[in-house]
């Protein structure tokens, strides 16, 4: 089966059903598939062929929704782009992934116009806005609107090319090397997660979701595709910058279902959610980063009506385990057991299996492993492992775990650097090479730092050149002109001096605590 | 420029564009659209606000009608000074 089935069949089933609230629109399973189709023509009329690589470049609007869908449809491979990622990065994505077609909001391309003459594989821009904002454009270039208007009448899916080991999707998560690298998802890898997902989390078409999240980050992507597969209604805000205005829509609207990470819990916990009836909602689900025990004791007092699944994941298989939510108060600081269709281990480092309390690598295996890094054959390797089975892979997590003597899973940290912040990984290496950029920056190492809203804070740590004067401001400045917003350190410190470690690498523990 | 505009541009520019120097930002622009403003934005712009013009901003007042563009912030803070006289 192939993804965009999900959709094709929800449609079929419940056509008149809102799939999507976005803003004031409300969007039937019958307009997102006709949409879709006609934007899959279209693309295939403009020479997206099978395997091509779209890149989508919006913020969580119905188009991205729509998009998604589409580039499915067309045979091609879809590849979320952060909304705030930054021209260069933006062409290293398109570069990397050697996109054929971006589909993107035209403001989001004002400042790109460097890109165009850097990315020689590109052959299609399709704009979400207006197109005289892109007018610096030197690709083929169409509205989303003409598209649809082209295809008006091609309201049926276009003849399917792809079978389910082709690629889905490419999930551009960062690494400890500094460039992000793309997770190769098949359709029966992204439909075995989904299955298994909504299996545990008990979803019906009654669901009405709420996504705060980013569509680019694979969680709240999983929100869309997982409400097409059960025919629920997703309602999808861009953020969850106004928590007063969105819990007024959970009301309003009866949500059932909020997926959130620690940075949201933390700002629902300073508000007096008293004032607000979420007498239908049914389940809170935590990702992304280690739910800290106390948000989850405050929230069980809070609503004790909500069932909260507490989730394990990373982007290279989508999900590992949750929580059965009766085990919430027992086990409150357990990441649960592996989710259906899906076998854990803990390992050590010469690959035997470790028994209970003992601290070792989580390894998965399942149908929701990754195919590897996009054109990374060694990153790959370090990741992906002979199983037991003559050419099954299994994934090395990088996460290390213990279990306790029923076998709940406890995360215990990472085995490498990568920073977990506000549920996304965060590469140290890519935020250093950022800083070194800046001509007054001799030295800078950059280092997470437990923080109760975000999960981890990102502190860097800069030595200035001699004479140089630069302001903790002045150093985010930079950084956000290079860097998508979660990857922007929150914590600046100058120092005269970095301390080094006997090797002469700079002493990171030392920055943690310092 | 009358005064209240004057502030609060010079704020939004300062901390919310940084190198974005060159995005004009229109007064009816969504700050959160715009990719400029996020949660912790949000607490700082409440801060300035309340400290520049000495009023108290209440949680139920964070919505994006307030505070999601230099027009509504504008508005908003012509009626919290309205409301202190």
């Amino acid at each position: 089966m192939q993804l965009e089935e999900f959709l094709e069949q929800t449609a079929a089933r419940t056509p008149d059903k809102v799939a999507l609230i976005s803003g004031s629109r409300h969007v039937t399973y019958r307009e997102i598939e006709t949409e879709a189709n006609q934007i899959a023509h279209g693309l295939i009329a403009r020479g997206v062929q099978r395997g091509d690589r779209v890149v989508l470049f919006l913020d969580n609007c119905v188009e991205a929704a729509v998009g998604v869908w589409a580039v499915l449809k067309a045979g091609a491979v879809f590849v979320m782009a952060n909304p705030t990622t930054k021209p260069d990065k933006l062409a290293y994505l398109l570069n990397n992934s050697r996109a054929s077609c971006i589909i993107a909001q035209t403001k989001r391309l004002r400042s790109c116009g460097a890109i165009w003459a850097e990315t020689p594989h590109l052959r299609n821009v399709v704009v979400v806005g207006d197109p005289a904002d892109v007018a610096d454009c030197t690709h083929s270039m169409t509205g989303w609107s003409n598209l649809v208007a082209e295809n008006i009448e091609k309201t049926q899916p276009p003849v399917k090319s792809c079978i389910d080991v082709d690629l889905a999707a490419l999930v551009y998560t960062s690494g400890t090397t500094g460039n992000p690298k793309g997770v190769m998802l098949t359709h029966a890898s992204m439909v075995a997660a989904n299955r298994s997902i909504t299996t545990y989390l008990r979803n019906t078409p009654d669901d009405i979701v709420l996504n705060v999240l980013p569509l680019s980050f694979d969680y709240g992507l999983y929100q869309w595709l997982m409400c097409c597969n059960f025919g629920g209604t997703l309602v999808l805000e861009k953020s969850f910058t106004y928590p007063h205005a969105v819990l007024d829509r959970m009301v309003k609207l009866g949500v059932t279902g909020f997926p959130i990470v620690p940075t949201i819990v933390a700002i629902l916990l300073q508000l007096d959610l008293t004032k607000y009836d979420l007498s239908k909602l049914r389940y809170f689900s935590n990702t992304g980063a280690s739910f800290p025990v106390e948000y989850i004791l405050k929230l069980r007092k809070l609503l004790p009506e909500v069932t909260i699944f507490s989730m394990f994941g990373l982007t290279e298989c989508k999900r590992v385990s949750y929580l059965p939510p009766e085990e919430i108060d027992r086990r409150t600081d357990s990441v649960g057991k592996a989710m259906p269709n899906c076998d854990t281990m803990i390992l050590d480092d010469e690959g035997n299996e470790l028994g209970p309390n003992e601290v070792g690598e989580l390894v998965v295996r399942g149908s929701n492993v990754m195919n590897g890094y996009w054109e990374a054959p060694e990153l790959t390797a370090q990741r992906l492992k002979p199983g037991k089975i003559p050419h099954e892979m299994w994934l090395y997590t990088g996460d290390l775990f213990r279990s306790d003597d029923e076998g709940f899973l406890y995360w215990v940290g990472r085995k490498d650097d990568i920073i977990k912040s506000r549920g996304e990984k965060v590469s140290p290496r890519e935020v250093e090479d950022v800083l070194h950029q800046h001509s007054d920056i001799a030295e800078a190492a950059v280092v997470g730092v437990d923080d109760a809203v975000l999960g981890q804070a990102v502190r860097a740590v800069v030595r200035l050149q001699p004479d140089a004067e630069l302001t903790v401001r002045d150093v985010q400045s930079h950084c956000r002109s290079f860097l998508e917003d979660f990857m922007v350190p929150q914590q600046v410190m100058f120092q005269d001096a970095l301390p080094k470690t006997a090797n002469g690498k700079i002493d990171k523990k030392l920055l943690v605590q310092a | 420029m009358p005064a209240i505009e004057n502030d609060v541009r010079e704020f939004v520019t300062d901390n919310f564009l940084f190198g974005r120097n060159s995005v004009s930002l229109g007064g009816d622009d969504s700050l959160l659209e715009e990719g400029l403003i996020d949660s912790t934005g949000v607490l700082e712009l409440v801060m300035f606000i309340e400290e520049k013009f000495d009023v108290a901003v209440a949680d139920e007042e964070l919505v994006p009608d307030n505070l999601d563009s230099i027009n509504g912030l504008i508005s908003f803070i012509e009626g919290k000074l309205e409301e202190a006289k």
